[in-house]
């Protein structure tokens, strides 16, 4: 083992601060713990990871206990340890999900761009629903298609289209295509591919 | 996915070929770890890249990109020319012995009945003989020079392992290796895995080179089998159940079909899809249609929905082509589109050719958004200087944005890619004054159902009959929705074996499909789902994970559809006479009276082995097909065919007909096409593991694991153009270009491909002009506007590129 | 956690004795290198659990994000591409603290308390008692902690002690998504790496190994390498890693001489030292404190 002069002085001096502080009454009983759990009765709730196909289950955590005076907000997820696939793991995109659960880039209110406009401005949802609907009763009574060229019945509606989402649940999934193909929508289509 | 992730863990072989499951299925790749430590399996990974997939893998194989075709062609003429096959599995189980139409040909890369200028077929040759009983037509030794394993033999001679090698650039010796592999699991007590994702399907060829996989594994004997199939990976949590529910635009909810315009009889219909058995005593199941179909339009359209008027028949919007995503900004690009929503989908970011997306969505009068993120689609108007350098004063577009909930925030199912159905629960209320995307489609339709009973309008019959019963209108609650689309009786609905007896009584849930009916006593608005909601309750929030077989199937765990199976085509899993070909891998099994086992029977339960039913009971012919028929847009038999860009410029098989002949290619897009002399390089388009498509670069956590857009190049590429590791590079295509930083590694080596050397570059999509990550070029800049020839998903995996030091 | 925090068998510039009697089982983290895809979900647990966010940097033209530990970031990806006999490996280190039975790092402490090593062998660092001299960074033979540039502590991982406290795993452990991270007692550890080692060997990896390196007196994380004979090629893993002359020596004969200077009236002098730290720390430390701000 070599050692210098330098290292030596360096030695000897971290030797005099280790024995001098206890030497010189600073406490011994310096505080060894862990850091507090930080689960400890958080309110826990089962859900599915929205990224991939696999699906894995996860267990969040929430500051609350569902008390009507407390609005809950998950501060922490993992890996549901019961899942048959996952037992327990998660991904990296998986185990950073409470940022996405709180990315300063949520979306918060209804908000409109008119044309030619270089800003959002934010309406109520009423505002918003009322717009759509117009929308889309104005384009879809001017370019129905009760018969095509030929004379069949064909009812379709061709200028207005619909692209649904790749993440939302079935439930959400359904009530759209019922509610997409009532208007005689056809260009339809999902995230399936890309 | 015919099997399911779990499953993974009982193959021999795992192949992970059109996909990198390691790094976009993390946790999903773990039964191949665990089927490697427990199960001694080889792992082999093809791909151009070394993936971290690769990464522990005991084979890496690399070829070009967009020849998948050519690789498992030359495996499946390995397997034929040295015998390797399950033979009894071949002869019993797939259309190997039956016996194709006269006029069927293969001629220098095309298929009889081709149309050169309508770039379709004529597929009246693709078929088989029929017999004076009207049947298809047999020989069972397999001889027949008409036969399909002799066409098979015949059209895949070509594909020599010189051919391969030639073609893909893989290394001769290595790809032998990879067959001799493949090849051991040709015995009943070995299985090979193929995995893959958007790796296959998203290339102009990229059904064809999923179906040559399903090939491979019919030939081995290996679908139907715990540790088989083919391996859809899908890439969204659920895209699979939005597909299942029909969210396309020719699709019903169940794989069900919309009617084409020349379709507007309802018998005609009905008739075109209940097909008729093709061989004797098949179970053909779709001969049911009507059932799933009456059901459907009972559920949508309840006493509207009558006998008398077909179940509102006329209502279903007819068809003159299909309207997919490529196709709609072709429209809106063409000005022929006014309105577009966009409900948890960002296409600015996720459809090839950013100019051509940004010029369409610029044309459209209103755009409306729905999602939980502040999106580049919802934002393609706003200047983001070089990222997306737009003028906002001269788009006119309206945009209605409205902000959704994420998972966290709402109840509900996703369908995983093992088709399971799982239940999640609410943990906390939305930021700000978001919904989730039930509560803003009802806001969207009662509105506008308003306007129609106030104001009339153009055919407001199906708007203003819409089934609504949901006990708070504008909030439908997902409990709702599910009891619905599982279905319930009507009337009530009489045992078939009893008629004194009721199965159920008038408003109960359905148990399954099987109980459906086609006299509108039963509702059910996806018929696949049935079983997920039923009198026992919520199905899909079940947690019981034992797993009695030890194989995997936990069958207490929520719902998979169809009738909670686990693994398709299970019965092929047993031998004509009803035993496991592997008493390891115990699935079902016939009892002597039933059907049994540790999965749900993927058979008609009570019909015996002698009664000679095929496993594959939705084909009218109860087999498996080698022989596509007319069910593919390019041909019968899948055949390699170049990228629209290929770094070749040729097709060394056919040098007449390089690319797919029967994919559709708008003509604007055909000047867009970039040549090698031009852009030399082959590039392919991909996520990474730290990184979820466009969302993550949202989220803090995964922006600081991967901050910033890079490109992936191979040393000796980077030698040629003096790029150092780190130095900002240029990637340019016939579109556009991008900036990022090089990444060069040892990982992508060049290929030795007919006569040249052939260098990739690989580019991730991650990054975008939104976001708390680095802001940068949507990597779609690059991408070309063709798709599949049958699916129509983006070429984003071939293209060309050439890059230089920025 | 009170019956944790008793279970102590040493803390740093101590010299009355730990209370000590009761035994824990020894724990262990086994990485398997061999099964490790580098997808950073160990990355991303750990911040997450921990509560630490590191910045958003940028791309170095390689795959490593972040590019070094950071009072932030107490585990990272090292990816190291390597030509062996086999062709081309990817190896893939997850590194961090190896809470080494003979911690440097508590050796070298002067802080009364700011270092415990628990009887279950977790080398925790208390940073309330952190007076931020540093001197546990130069005592790592495997060069981890790293001082904070925002409160002037040092930080590493701490094997989630607060997890394994009450009877969890540590996070990186519970999300590994392929089990290349596994978590128990040593000798279950043991077992274990030893069939991963079998399997390697049957793979052809001839010099599949376990790392559990002696110099400092074995780890409580513990690697499975492909290549145990040379695990310099997993980013400059040290292959016979000790503590630090400097911590050896003042341990053995120089505390009788630094006892000395003292009573011969340095306290200045080393006050001056424990709240500077030593040069080559100092400029450590000031770049680290650049780098945060």
């Amino acid at each position: 083992m070599q050692v210098t002069r330098r290292q030596f002085f360096k030695v000897c001096a971290a030797g005099i601060g280790t024995s001098s502080i206890a030497a010189l009454g600073f406490s011994t009983d310096a505080l060894a713990d862990v850091r507090e759990f930080k689960l400890t009765r958080s309110t826990e709730t089962r859900n599915t990871c929205p990224y991939c196909s696999v699906s894995c289950g996860l267990v969040m955590y929430s500051m609350g206990d569902k008390a009507k005076n407390a609005e809950s907000s998950i501060f922490h997820i993992e890996g549901d340890p019961d899942h048959p696939v996952n037992r327990g793991t998660l991904c990296p995109k998986g185990a950073a999900l409470v940022d996405f659960i709180h990315s300063p880039d949520r979306l918060r209110h209804p908000e409109y761009r008119a044309p030619g406009s270089r800003e959002w401005k934010r309406i109520s949802w009423d505002e918003a629903f009322e717009k759509v609907a117009r929308l889309m009763k104005d384009d879809r009574d001017k370019n129905f298609m009760a018969k095509n060229g030929e004379g069949a019945t064909v009812n379709r509606w061709l200028t207005t289209g619909f692209l649904a989402a790749s993440a939302s649940s079935n439930e959400s999934g359904y009530i759209t295509h019922k509610v997409v193909r009532s208007t005689g929508i056809l260009v339809f289509d999902n995230q399936a591919r890309v | 996915m015919t099997n399911h992730w779990v499953d993974i863990k009982n193959a021999n072989v795992i192949i992970v070929m059109g996909g990198n499951a390691a790094e976009a299925h993390p946790c999903g790749f773990k039964w191949v770890t665990e089927a490697k430590a427990h199960n001694h399996a080889t792992f082999v990974v093809v791909d151009p890249r070394f993936t971290r997939s690769a990464a522990v893998a005991d084979l890496y194989v690399p070829l070009r990109t967009g020849t998948d075709i050519a690789f498992l062609g030359g495996v499946i003429n390995y397997l034929l020319s040295r015998d390797k096959l399950q033979h009894e599995y071949v002869k019993a189980y797939t259309n190997a012995p039956f016996i194709v139409k006269e006029g069927y040909e293969f001629n220098d890369g095309l298929f009889s009945g081709y149309d050169e200028a309508a770039r379709t077929y004529d597929k009246s040759t693709w078929a088989y003989e029929a017999g004076p009983d009207g049947y298809a037509r047999l020989d069972v030794t397999m001889q027949h020079p008409r036969c399909v394993l002799q066409l098979l033999k015949k059209h895949y001679s070509r594909y020599t392992p010189e051919a391969v090698s030639n073609i893909c650039g893989t290394p001769g010796d290595t790809f032998l290796k990879v067959c001799e592999l493949i090849a051991t699991t040709s015995v009943p007590d070995r299985t090979l895995t193929f995995l893959y994702a958007v790796g296959w399907t998203q290339h102009s060829v990229g059904s064809q080179m999923i179906r040559t996989a399903a090939m491979v594994q019919l030939l081995l004997g290996n679908v139907g089998m715990a540790g088989g199939g083919v391996n859809a990976l899908r890439g969204h949590s659920n895209i699979q159940g939005l597909t299942d529910l029909g969210l396309m635009s020719n699709l019903l909810p169940g794989y069900l079909t919309l009617p084409g315009e020349k379709e507007t009889d309802y018998r005609k219909y009905i008739g075109a899809r209940a097909f008729k058995p093709l061989r004797p005593g098949q179970m053909d199941y779709w001969q049911n249609y009507e059932k799933f179909h009456v059901s459907l339009m009972k559920s949508w359209f309840g006493n509207a929905a009558t006998k008398d008027n077909n179940w509102c028949f006329d209502w279903l919007p007819k068809l003159d082509k299909i309207y997919d995503v490529l196709q709609a900004f072709e429209l809106m690009h063409q000005g022929k589109l006014n309105g577009y929503f966009c409900q948890g989908f960002n296409p600015l970011a996720s459809i090839p050719n950013k100019a051509k997306l940004t010029a369409a969505l610029s044309r459209l009068k209103y755009l409306v958004v729905i999602d939980p993120l502040d999106t580049e689609t919802s934002c393609f108007w706003e200047n983001h200087g070089k990222y997306n350098d737009v003028d906002p004063a001269r788009i006119q577009t309206e945009v209605i944005r409205m902000p959704s909930t994420c998972f966290a925030e709402e109840n509900g199912s996703l369908t995983n890619s093992g088709r399971w159905l799982q239940w999640h629960y609410r943990g906390a209320p939305p930021p700000g004054d978001a919904k989730p995307d039930a509560e803003i489609i009802a806001g969207i339709f009662l509105k506008l159902r308003d306007m129609y009973r106030k104001e009339g309008g153009a055919f407001p019959d199906p708007i203003l009959s819409l089934t609504w019963d949901y006990d708070i209108p504008h909030s439908p609650a997902p409990e709702e929705l599910a009891k619905e689309y599982n279905g319930k009786a009507l009337a009530d609905l009489a045992d078939p074996k009893d008629p004194a007896k009721a199965v159920l009584r008038k408003g109960q849930q359905l148990d399954g499909f099987i109980q459906l009916r086609a006299d509108g006593s039963t509702s059910c608005g996806c018929w696949i789902f049935s079983g997920a909601w039923t009198e026992k309750g919520n199905m899909m929030a079940r947690r019981d994970n034992s797993d009695p077989s030890g194989l995997g199937n936990t069958l207490g765990w929520a719902f998979a559809w169809p009738a909670n199976r686990r693994i398709l085509y299970n019965r092929a899993s047993c031998d004509p006479s009803g035993k496991p070909w592997d008493p390891n891998r115990r699935l079902v099994y016939w009892d002597g009276s039933k059907w049994t086992g540790f999965d749900v029977p993927d058979f008609k339960p009570d019909s015996a082995p002698s009664e000679g039913m095929g496993p594959f009971i939705m084909q009218p012919e109860g087999v498996g097909r080698l022989f596509a028929l007319d069910k593919m847009a390019e041909g019968p038999f899948p055949e390699h065919y170049e990228p629209f860009e290929t770094p070749i410029g040729t097709n060394p098989l056919h040098p007449k007909v390089i690319n797919n002949p029967a994919a559709r290619v708008f003509r604007d897009d055909m000047k867009d096409f970039g040549k090698s002399r031009d852009f030399p390089y082959a590039a392919t388009s991909y996520r990474v593991t730290e990184h979820f498509h466009f969302w993550t670069k949202h989220t803090r956590i995964s922006s600081i694991l991967q901050p910033e857009q890079y490109v992936e190049i191979g040393e000796d590429l980077a030698k040629e153009k003096g790029i150092k590791a780190g130095d900002r590079v240029k990637v340019r295509s016939k579109r556009g270009f991008i900036e990022a930083v090089a990444v060069v590694t040892k990982r992508i080596r060049p290929l030795q491909v007919n006569g040249e050397t052939v260098h990739h570059v690989g580019i991730p999509i991650h990054w975008g002009f939104k976001g708390i990550a680095r802001n940068g070029y949507l990597a779609n800049t690059l991408t070309p506007f063709v798709g599949d020839a049958n699916t129509q998903t983006p070429e984003f995996k071939s293209f060309l590129v050439n890059i230089e030091k920025a | 956690m009170a019956l944790q925090s008793l279970d102590i068998t040493r803390r740093s510039a101590t010299t009355t004795p730990s209370p000590s009697q009761r035994k824990t089982q020894e724990v262990v983290k086994l990485i398997d290198v061999s099964k490790c895809i580098g997808c950073k979900a160990c990355q991303a647990a750990c911040m997450e659990w921990n509560d630490t966010r590191d910045k958003i940097g940028t791309n170095h033209g390689v795959l490593d994000n972040p590019m070094d530990l950071t009072a932030n970031s107490w585990t990272v990806m090292r990816y190291s591409e390597v030509e062996t006999g086999r062709g081309l490996e990817w190896l893939i280190r997850k590194d961090g603290c190896m809470h080494c039975a003979d911690p440097g790092c508590l050796k070298a402490c002067p802080a009364p308390g700011a270092i415990v090593q628990y009887s279950n062998g977790i080398v925790d660092f208390q940073e309330e008692n952190c007076i931020g001299c540093g001197y546990c960074i130069t005592g790592c033979p495997f060069n981890i902690p790293r001082l904070s540039g925002k409160d002037g502590k040092v930080y590493k991982c701490t094997l989630c002690s607060d997890r394994v406290a009450v009877g969890l795993e540590p996070a990186c452990a519970k999300t590994c998504p392929t089990g290349a991270i596994v978590f128990g007692t040593k000798d279950d550890m043991i077992h274990h790496a030893e069939g991963r080692v079998a399997d390697l060997k049957s793979r052809g990896f001839a010099e599949a190994g376990i790392y559990d390196p002696l110099g400092v007196g074995g780890t409580h994380v513990m690697y499975v390498l492909q290549h145990a004979d040379k695990p310099g090629i997993y980013h400059g893993l040290p292959k016979d890693p000790s503590v630090s002359a400097m911590v050896t020596l003042w341990k053995g004969a120089v505390k009788p001489i630094a006892s000395f200077a003292l009573a011969a009236g340095v306290f200045g002098a080393f006050f001056h030292y424990v709240t500077k730290g030593p040069n080559e720390v100092s400029e450590e430390i000031e770049k680290e404190f650049k780098d945060e701000k």
